[in-house]
């Protein structure tokens, strides 16, 4: 039977390296892994999400200490912070449509290389030349209708948010706190859980799990976990 | 009409547009008043973009209840039969035209269609969000705002904003009018008796078509 290692907030926030891309997830710093956020001093850092958090809350506690040189969201409007660094220069900032950044995170954990939608045709977000468009996309007509080609994306460390672990590793998230978790624990190379509670392995059971095992690597305690 | 009766006015014409059994994503603001004009037979599944159908007002009382949030990261309920999931999901059931009507406010709407409502360059950044996702994706978008920005049209021949989408808009309602984009341009199907035709089309920069059944807005 499989063991994911459980470590503390500080030891999971190591394994997050200078230059690395960092996914986070969580919606508004709901279903964000706070423990472990606070404890990251990597610098340099690419961070993928859904919205910044708020300022100095959730990823925005990252933006806040300096240690972001690229964000990569859909919606920044409730932290200022973020258009006060952007337009200092002191960030790069890529904006992509909700639906389109998740669909990239699961087909990178997922072996897709790329995908078309209909989402963003005619709109910045189709324009690669556009400062806050991620290169690699390209407008394709197919079957007479004109979509984007968005490509997968990966990163190196995912840091997720579960409502419970067991032993193995295995996650179970509750309410509208699952949002990007479960599609970023499957595309990085390194994923953290960081989980409300443990429980023995089996007690989740194989109909509940969401996130299996094998996505994840390490486990850390929700700080003031029950 | 006052001020403070504008909104529910256009709010109420909208829950017009919605029919029993209809997923309905609405955006913030004057969307979120729509379901408070919704006849009591019609019952509506409301889905939140960050993960959930089934939306409702918050429930202090659910057990669950720090965990369900909306999209605005603001706390919610869920009904009974509701069910969460992840982003991609929840941006399938949206591109996969599972949603029956998006209602959202706009910044400008052009003849074509084209929808413009999520930056005024120059100012913040806010970002898209799910916004254009739900446009494209949507079976039916309507476009629910103030007829003119401060008496500056807001319905124009040409978006001058950054589009959110293009040519996504279905049907427009103001405290004017109701109007449908069609492949020959604007339809202004209904108006609001306390104006003439004449001053809705003055405060509509793109030209209006006026439908052969033109008929008051029922109040």
């Amino acid at each position: 039977m499989a063991k994911a290692k459980i470590v503390t907030a500080k030891e999971a926030a190591a394994l997050v390296k200078d230059g690395d891309t960092v996914m986070v997830g969580g919606f508004m710093t709901h279903g964000t892994a706070h423990t472990v956020i606070g404890e990251i001093t990597a610098k340099d850092l690419t961070v993928v999400c859904n919205d910044c958090g708020y300022e100095n809350q959730g990823a925005g506690v990252l933006l806040h200490k300096g240690l972001i040189k690229t964000l990569i969201a859909t919606h920044v409007g409730l932290n200022k912070e973020v258009a006060e660094k952007y337009n200092a220069g002191e960030i790069e900032l890529k904006l992509q449509p909700q639906g389109t950044l998740a669909e990239q995170i699961r087909c990178g954990g997922t072996g897709i290389a790329g995908f078309l939608t209909p989402t963003g045709v005619g709109t910045i977000v189709a324009d690669p030349e556009a400062p806050t468009t991620l290169p690699g996309v390209q407008t394709i007509n197919y079957n007479g209708k004109d979509y984007l080609l968005e490509p997968a994306m990966r990163g190196n460390v995912a840091i997720i948010h579960g409502f419970v672990a067991d032993e193995s590793g295995n996650v179970r998230y509750k309410g509208a706190r699952r949002n990007f978790n479960p599609l970023m624990a499957a595309a990085c190379d390194i994923t953290i859980a960081e989980v409300e509670k443990i429980v023995p392995t089996g007690e989740i059971g194989p109909d509940y799990v969401e996130t299996p095992y094998i996505f994840v690597d390490y486990i850390v305690l929700k700080e003031d976990a029950e | 009409m006052e001020r403070s009766e504008i909104k529910p006015y256009i709010a109420k014409r909208v829950a017009k547009e919605l029919h029993d059994g209809d997923v309905v994503n609405l955006g913030i603001g004057l969307p979120t008043m729509v379901p408070d004009y919704v006849d009591p037979s019609v019952k509506l599944t409301l889905h939140s973009e960050n993960g959930y159908i089934g939306l409702t007002a918050a429930d202090p009382d659910h057990p669950d209840a720090e965990y369900i949030t909306n999209a605005g990261g603001q706390y919610s309920g869920i009904e009974p039969d509701g069910m969460y999931f992840d982003s991609a999901f929840s941006f399938g059931i949206v591109r996969g035209q599972h949603v029956d009507a998006t209602i959202l406010g706009s910044l400008q709407v052009s003849e074509h269609g084209d929808i413009a409502n999520w930056i005024i360059p120059g100012k913040m950044v806010p970002g898209m969000g799910g916004a254009m996702d739900l446009l494209s994706g949507a079976k039916k978008t309507i476009v629910a705002m103030e007829h003119t920005q401060k008496g500056n049209p807001k319905i124009l021949p040409e978006c001058t904003l950054p589009l959110t989408a293009k040519g996504a808009v279905d049907l427009i309602i103001t405290e004017m009018a109701v109007i449908e984009v069609t492949d020959k341009g604007l339809v202004l199907k209904e108006y609001n008796p306390e104006f003439t035709i004449e001053e809705i089309q003055a405060a509509t920069a793109a030209k209006l078509i006026i439908a052969d059944d033109i008929k008051p807005i029922e109040e």
